[in-house]
This record gives C-alpha cells, structure tokens and sequence, in this order.
C-alpha cells in the first residue's frame, strides 16, 4: 500500500473503504482467523457427530425403565442383568466369537505370507494378485456372499461353519495385507542381510527379526479383521447354516422386530468389549498410528 | 536370487483361497445370470434386458449410486476439515482424534445403526427438542434419504479421514509458508496450495467412502426400511425373498460393474491429481 494513501486514510476518515484499510492493518487477522472459525466449527460438529451415538447407547442400556427412552428417566443395570437369561444371545455371541477367531487365525497366517511376498518380491503376477486381494474391500460384500451361497450349491454343498469361516476371510484378509505390507516396507532391509551374514536360515530370520519388527503393523491388521468379521452381516447371510446364528444378525432382528433395551444393553456390551481391545490393541501396537 | 523367488511363492496359499472361493464364486454367478434358471440349462440375455427395459430397476441402481454421491459429500465436507485440524495438532491430540475418528468404524455396524434409530425415530432426541422448540409435527427421519445420509456419513467418515490425514501430514509445511510469505492469505493458501496437494488423499477417501456407503447393506436398510429399495436389498429380496437366482445373479454383476467402473473413473483421476501434486 502506498505511503501517502495510508497517511490520508488515517486523516480522512469520513469515508467506509478508507477506514476498513487503516483499522484492519495493525490489529486481527481476519482472513486466517475465519479459515480457522469455519474449520474448528466443522470439526467440533463432525467429531460430536461422531461420538454422539455411541455414548447415546451406553447411557441408555443403562435405563431403569419399560422403554428405550432418552434421555433415562433413571439408572440401573437391569438389563445388563437381564441379558444373563439370553439364552440365544448368548449361542449367537458365542458363533461369532468363534467364527471370527478362526477367521483372524487363517488371515493371519494366510496374510503374512502373501504380505511378505509382495513387499519384497517383485514378480509380475503378485501386482495383479494384490489388485485381487484388496478388491473385496470395494466390491458389495452382499453380492459376493451370495455369490459363494451359489458356488456352493453347485459343488453340491450346503452352507456350514467351515464355509462360512472362508467367506470371511476373503472379506477380512485385506486389513491384515494392508497394515503389514506397509510395516513391512519400512523394515530395513540391512537388518535381514545381517541376519543372514551371520548364518540364520530364512525361517530364524523371520521369527527373530522380521516378526518382531512387524509385529505391531500384524497385530493392528489382526485386530481389524477380528472386528471385520465379528461384525459382518452380507457374507453371514448367505453362508450361516440354520443351526448357527451369529449376533449382528439375531441383534439386527430383535432390532426389527421387538425394540427392547435388552438390545440396548447387549449393545452396550459390544462397545465397552470394542474400546477395550481398541485400547489394548493401541497400548501394545499403536493402532492409530498403523491406520494411516 | 533364489530368496526372491521363495518369498513370491509364500503368496500362493491365499492366491488359491482367492481363486477357489473368491474368483470361482464371481464366474459362476456370471454364468447363472446369463441362464433362464436356476438349473442352468439354457443361456439367455433376459435377465439383463429386464432389468434396463423396466423403469423399477434401473431407478434402483441410479438412485443408489445417488446415494452414494451425496454422502460422499457429506463425508468430504465434515472430513477434510478433521484432517486439517489435525495434521495441524501435537502428537498427543493428534492420537486422540485419530482414536475418536475410527471408534465408529469398529463398533459393530448393528450397533451404530441402532443408536440411529434412538437418535431419529418420533421419540427420538432430534424430535424431543424439535418438538420442545415448539414445532407442531414431529420430523420424519427414520425411513428416508436423509436419515440415511446422515447415518451413512458418520459411520464412512473414518475412510475419508484417514486417507487425507496420510496426504496431508506428509505435505511440506515449508509451502504452505511460502504461500503465505509471499502475500496468499489462509483462504488462499488452502485453495491454491494444501487442496491440490491433498488431492490424493481426497480422491482416495471419496473411493473408500463411495463404494462403502453404497454397498451398506445393513445401515441402507435398517434406517431406509423396506420402502426406500438400494442395490443390495434389491439382490437380497431378489435371491432369498422372490428366491430369483438367476435375476439377483444379473443384478449382483450389473452393480459390481457399476463399482468398478466408478472405482476406476475416480482412480484414474486420482493418479492425474498425483501427477499433478508432485510437479
């Protein structure tokens, strides 16, 4: 601005655009300060959008009450109580449980051999077969269960545990691939060479020096799968047996049919048991980190 | 180097998961969809000619890829402002968002989707202090698009995030001060120098995002009802309530198509914008 402009404005003030210049010079920002107001606003709205819900369950599983009502006319844990006799709750819990540790048992074990093949081989038909690996991450899970529901029907099959433990693994392998390709990628290389130099065969360099080196990048993608499959609803549909009832689904009935805070609680149930191993996973693995 | 080839062999257990029951599974419903039956005895192309020659259908797939567009928006709006916020934050609260950002992701989507239905239903929170406000009719949320956009952007919000949280704190902070030593003011630098940037990691969460929210069988359904019919319930109705095989088999690979052609029309777009970020 030209000296002799800003002399006048401080002189003549009579006129609006003059005195906008001469006050807005020495004194705020505005124009970083808006950027800022218009950002953290949005923030605080997403991230209270965010977390509303799950703190909406808790404090409702917790109502003393007939009804799901909110906010609680009073606090008990009676329906946490009530979830003892649930019988069905309970073997759906159970399905679930076991399915997804089977699934995270075969994914990890599947994954990290498929995790260290594309991180250091360089063969041309592992770029195609990692496209492969992380589609079921982009495809509709529904359309692929029902997919595998007639692929099995045609080998004469009909649907059952192990088949469904299969289903899941398609679906929950690409979280492992993910995080331990790239815990993988950041290993340095002249650690595997010293390893080797020093006369360790590839499987004692593996369980003394790669594992532990990935371990935490493993065990976030491990943790993901777990959830991944505890929580699918699209490929269970299709691949459950009449007898083995997982809980999505049987919550998503009770859901559908009769809303009772018995859902609530067993809901409840479902988020302390996630932040724990949440909690644990970023203790011991640095969850948050691994995400990015 | 005989190590090499060793370690691309170690891909080979779960290349032949993949082919047994992921790749032989799409063939066959390929094939299913192509016959009249659900024996497969005669190959046809009426499956297909149905579902574009009827008005019922083709509005389905159009309005869930609609679906999908608007809370991608949605996402975008509320996420890239996280990811700013937080590439600019310490450590210490950087982990905090971060852990608040993917909570939702992992507790169950019944779950969430169930914690809509307290928060929007005609008792719910949304009408206790609309109503309390002293309007005169409750809100309909429950059973429609907007209810479903709302739930489907908070529970995808962790795949827009995390991605242009990745982009953006590995931006040189050195040119967003040259920017501003220069004479660019915020809104400017951000325009011209962190958005571009950033692109990638937008493009990147928009796919994660899109494909997410338009596949959401469970949050498309539980807070749409049976009246509001995507793409997935379509199938689901099709193959387990009208017991059609071969028709939900043509409607599976039309919408599996769909998807993989926005996927790739967005990552082709995405590898321009990395192009672009890099020069």
């Amino acid at each position: 601005m030209p000296a002799h402009r800003a002399f006048s404005g401080e002189v003549d003030t009579g006129s609006p655009q003059k005195m906008r210049q001469t006050q807005k010079a020495p004194s705020v920002d505005w124009d970083a300060l808006s950027l800022r107001i218009v950002f953290g606003t949005l923030t605080i709205v997403a991230m209270v959008f965010l977390v509303a819900p799950t703190l909406i369950v808790l404090l409702t599983s917790l109502t003393a009450s007939e009804s799901l009502r909110f906010p609680p006319p009073g606090l008990s844990f009676r329906w946490y109580y009530a979830l003892i006799d649930a019988d069905q709750m309970q073997r759906a819990a159970w399905n679930s449980l076991v399915i997804a540790f089977w699934t995270t048992l075969i994914s990890v074990v599947l994954g990290t051999g498929a995790s260290l093949a594309i991180a250091r081989s360089h063969a041309r038909w592992l770029r195609a077969a990692d496209l492969l690996f992380m589609s079921p991450l982009l495809l509709p899970a529904l359309a692929f269960g029902f997919a595998a529901l007639v692929y099995i029907n045609r080998l004469g099959f009909s649907p059952n545990i192990p088949f469904l433990v299969l289903g899941h693994v398609v679906v929950c392998v690409p979280f492992i691939l993910r995080t331990t390709v790239a815990a993988l990628t950041q290993l340095d290389p002249a650690l595997l060479d010293a390893s080797q130099s020093l006369g360790a065969s590839p499987w004692m360099t593996f369980r003394r020096v790669t594992l532990p080196l990935i371990a935490p990048g493993l065990g976030s993608g491990a943790f993901l799968a777990f959830m991944a499959s505890f929580d699918n609803v699209p490929v269970s549909l299709f691949l459950a047996d009449e007898r083995t009832e997982v809980l999505p689904i049987h919550l998503w009935q009770q859901i559908d049919t009769n809303l009772d805070v018995r859902t609530a609680a067993a809901s409840g149930l479902i988020i302390v048991f996630t932040l724990v191993l949440m909690i644990v996973t970023e203790r011991m693995a640095g969850l948050t980190r691994q995400m990015r | 180097m005989r190590v090499k080839g060793d370690e691309s062999s170690l891909a080979l257990p779960l290349a032949a998961v993949f082919v047994a029951f992921f790749v032989a599974p799409l063939c066959i419903l390929v094939v299913l969809s192509l016959h009249g039956e659900a024996a497969m005895r005669t190959w046809t192309a009426a499956n297909y000619v149905k579902f574009f020659t009827d008005a019922f259908n083709y509005s389905i797939l159009w309005q869930t890829l609609l679906l999908g567009v608007k809370a991608t928006l949605v996402c975008l709006v509320f996420g890239y402002p996280i990811a700013w916020v937080c590439a600019r934050s310490g450590a210490r609260l950087q982990s905090i968002i971060v852990f608040l950002v993917i909570m939702p992701i992992l507790t169950s989507v019944v779950v969430r989707t169930f914690a809509w239905i307290v928060i929007l239903g005609r008792q719910g929170i949304i009408n206790q202090v609309w109503l309390g406000l002293g309007a005169a009719e409750p809100l309909r949320l429950l059973y429609t698009e907007t209810g479903v956009i709302m739930v489907l952007a908070q529970v995808q919000m962790p795949l827009m995030v995390l991605p242009i949280l990745t982009v953006m704190s590995k931006i040189d902070p050195n040119l967003a001060d040259a920017s501003r030593v220069l004479g660019a003011g915020e809104w400017r630098t951000l325009w011209r120098v962190t958005i571009p940037l950033s692109l990638p990691g937008v493009i990147a969460g928009c796919i994660l995002t899109y494909t997410a929210c338009i596949t959401a069988f469970v949050t498309q359904t539980l807070i749409g009802g049976a009246r509001l019919i995507y793409m997935p319930l379509h199938i689901y109705q099709q193959a387990v309530g009208a017991n059609n095989w071969p028709f939900a088999a043509a409607i599976s690979v039309i919408f599996m198509v769909a998807v993989l052609v926005i996927v790739g029309i967005l990552g082709a777009i995405g590898r321009r914008s990395e192009t672009f970020a890099r020069a």
